[in-house]
């Protein structure tokens, strides 16, 4: 796998020589590959939001580095300029900022600002549009008029339309519904595929994140404690609930299945794995 | 019976045009006919514009029926004259809480509220006091609220809300942008409250596991009530749930999916000591 971004021994310290100073992030050293779909997990004030806002220069490192495709950021301002069309970030509610008359002009003003022609302008505003399931009719609305399912999706359209190589999502299903939910995540998906790029997807919700994710990265109290694939991190349960994460649900009842002496695999995280999981222990038990 | 302490009759609400950057009129509550028992801890679970945070905003009168009626402790919210009376009954904290903080340090906008209530110094130094160790927020309590999380500002505007004191709070998806334990911290908050206290809580949420800890489950849907009753009957309607966008706790989706398959399992173990108890008794 090619790393497209990469932190070397990344701190940052808040307000510096106050008596609120606080490191907020220790020596990290991160890497997102290409094309991968990654899960950011940690509690607030565990660092994670200072880490993606480094990925993008929104913040500058107080100590250490942070390369995009092999690159300093911070090497010149062309470069740190570049990275923050190619590094697209969406907040948090990310709805509350949205600003023009039309939805159109709302998604247009990243490609504007990267300085592109009219044409292209517009065809990324429609292509980023259909990626997030807005219907062409919808352009000419006020953002305002719209549903806050459909205003975060425009909020996302924005940073889509800037095509970024990779996608940083901060808490994009907050608030919604679980079909909203559904929607979103798989509009993140559409795009990752369409354009092979990489989604780091920060979330609170542990189930969220096991069905979705390639990889989870593990941030806690400034420092990545663990990293690996959902299954790999999930075994860590113990540790997690320290960290006040915690794991999915389903991990969370075979656990105790297994702790009651069931002869069962506790990896499990998701549904359809511990449906599996208890029709296989069936027949086993049918078996003999 | 406890009195009802919100009861809302066949109420009625319209958008107009022009309202909420409404371009047309929309109907958003088509008849709901809901008592809160006094002490109890309902959650009100529905998808997005199902209307249940338009019903709650006429739990304290920011909204008022179109049609119908709505009574706390039985004054007519439409009743103008009973506005202060009912805001100070029902306590009502949002889920974006930077638009809900005012002061520059923590203790100072909790005591915003109690304070132009005209409660006397003293007590006002205790209600702070208990309201911000409610919520485990009473050492960060000399903080500015700029400089704390999400999650913990959110904290900070529930316990404004408690330090009023109010005898039912309505909270409208507090915790959705906390982490889990975050999560925890508000919902044993808001637990304790009702239990401790005998504070009504109406508790509006996307989160099934939430939901599933009161005593009493609401869902709505298209601006009606399409289920209400206790969580473990309300969860077992699993295909009329997801038909309204809905989903259920994972407990109930992997007993409903065995059921499909043929087993014998019950659909009611929500927790997960039940839920590993019916695998259990399946499988050993």
């Amino acid at each position: 796998m090619e790393p497209i971004i990469q932190t070397q021994k990344l701190s940052h310290i808040y307000s510096a020589g106050t008596p609120f100073e606080r490191g907020a992030l220790v020596e990290v050293d991160f890497t997102a590959y290409r094309g991968e779909y990654l899960g950011l997990i940690g509690r607030t004030g565990s660092g994670k939001s200072t880490l993606i806002q480094h990925l993008n220069g929104l913040l500058k490192p107080t100590g250490g580095k942070v390369l995009f495709e092999g690159k300093d950021i911070w090497a010149n301002k062309e470069t740190t300029r570049q990275t923050r069309f190619q590094v697209g970030l969406v907040f948090q509610y990310p709805e509350y900022q949205l600003f023009e008359e039309t939805v159109y002009r709302d998604i247009a003003f990243g490609p504007k600002n990267m300085g592109l022609d009219g044409d292209e302008i517009d065809r990324r505003v429609r292509q980023a549009a259909r990626f997030v399931g807005l219907g062409d009719d919808m352009l000419q609305q006020s953002p305002f008029a719209l549903s806050g399912g459909q205003k975060r999706r425009v909020a996302i359209a924005g940073v889509i339309a800037m095509e970024p190589k990779v996608l940083i999502l901060d808490e994009p299903t907050a608030g919604l519904d679980p079909v909203g939910v559904e929607q979103i995540l798989g509009n993140i998906r559409d795009y990752q595929q369409a354009h092979n790029a990489t989604i780091i997807l920060v979330s609170h919700s542990m189930e969220e994140v096991a069905r979705t994710v390639d990889r989870l990265v593990v941030v806690h109290d400034g420092h990545i404690p663990f990293q690996g694939t959902p299954r790999e991190v999930f075994q860590h349960g113990g540790s997690l609930e320290d960290m006040g994460l915690g794991v999915p649900q389903m991990t969370r009842v075979f656990h105790r299945l297994r702790a009651m002496g069931v002869d069962i695999d506790p990896s499990v995280y998701t549904v359809s794995q511990a449906k599996e999981a208890v029709l296989n222990a069936l027949a086993k038990k049918g078996a003999v | 019976m406890d009195q009802a302490i919100i009861q809302t009759k066949n109420l009625q609400f319209t958008y107009s045009a022009g309202q909420e950057g409404q371009e047309e009129s929309r109907c958003v509550l088509n008849g709901v006919d809901l008592d809160i028992e006094a002490g109890s801890f309902v959650a009100i679970l529905g998808h997005n514009g199902s209307g249940k945070s338009t019903l709650a905003k006429h739990m304290n009168a920011i909204l008022l029926p179109s049609g119908g009626a709505v009574y706390v402790n039985g004054m007519d919210s439409a009743d103008a004259v009973r506005l202060l009376d009912i805001r100070r009954t029902v306590g009502m904290v949002f889920q974006n809480p930077d638009n809900q903080i005012v002061a520059n340090v923590v203790e100072e906008d909790v005591a915003f509220a109690p304070e132009n209530l005209g409660v006397p110094q003293e007590q006002l130094r205790r209600r702070v006091d208990d309201a911000l160790k409610a919520v485990g927020m009473y050492q960060f309590r000399e903080h500015a609220p700029h400089l704390l999380s999400g999650g913990q500002k959110q904290r900070v505007a529930i316990a404004g809300v408690i330090a009023m004191a109010p005898r039912c709070i309505v909270l409208d998806e507090p915790t959705a942008m906390l982490d889990p334990v975050g999560r925890r911290e508000v919902l044993s908050a808001i637990q304790d409250l009702n239990r401790t206290s005998g504070v009504t809580v109406v508790l509006i949420t996307h989160h099934m596991d939430e939901a599933a800890q009161a005593g009493r489950l609401v869902v709505m849907s298209k601006g009606k009530v399409i289920a209400d009753g206790p969580p473990k009957e309300v969860f077992q309607q699993v295909e009329q749930l997801r038909s309204v966008g809905l989903t259920v706790p994972e407990t109930t989706a992997l007993l409903w999916e065995l059921r499909q398959a043929g087993l014998d399992v019950p659909l009611d173990a929500l927790s997960d000591a039940d839920c590993a108890q019916a695998l259990y008794r399946l499988l050993a």
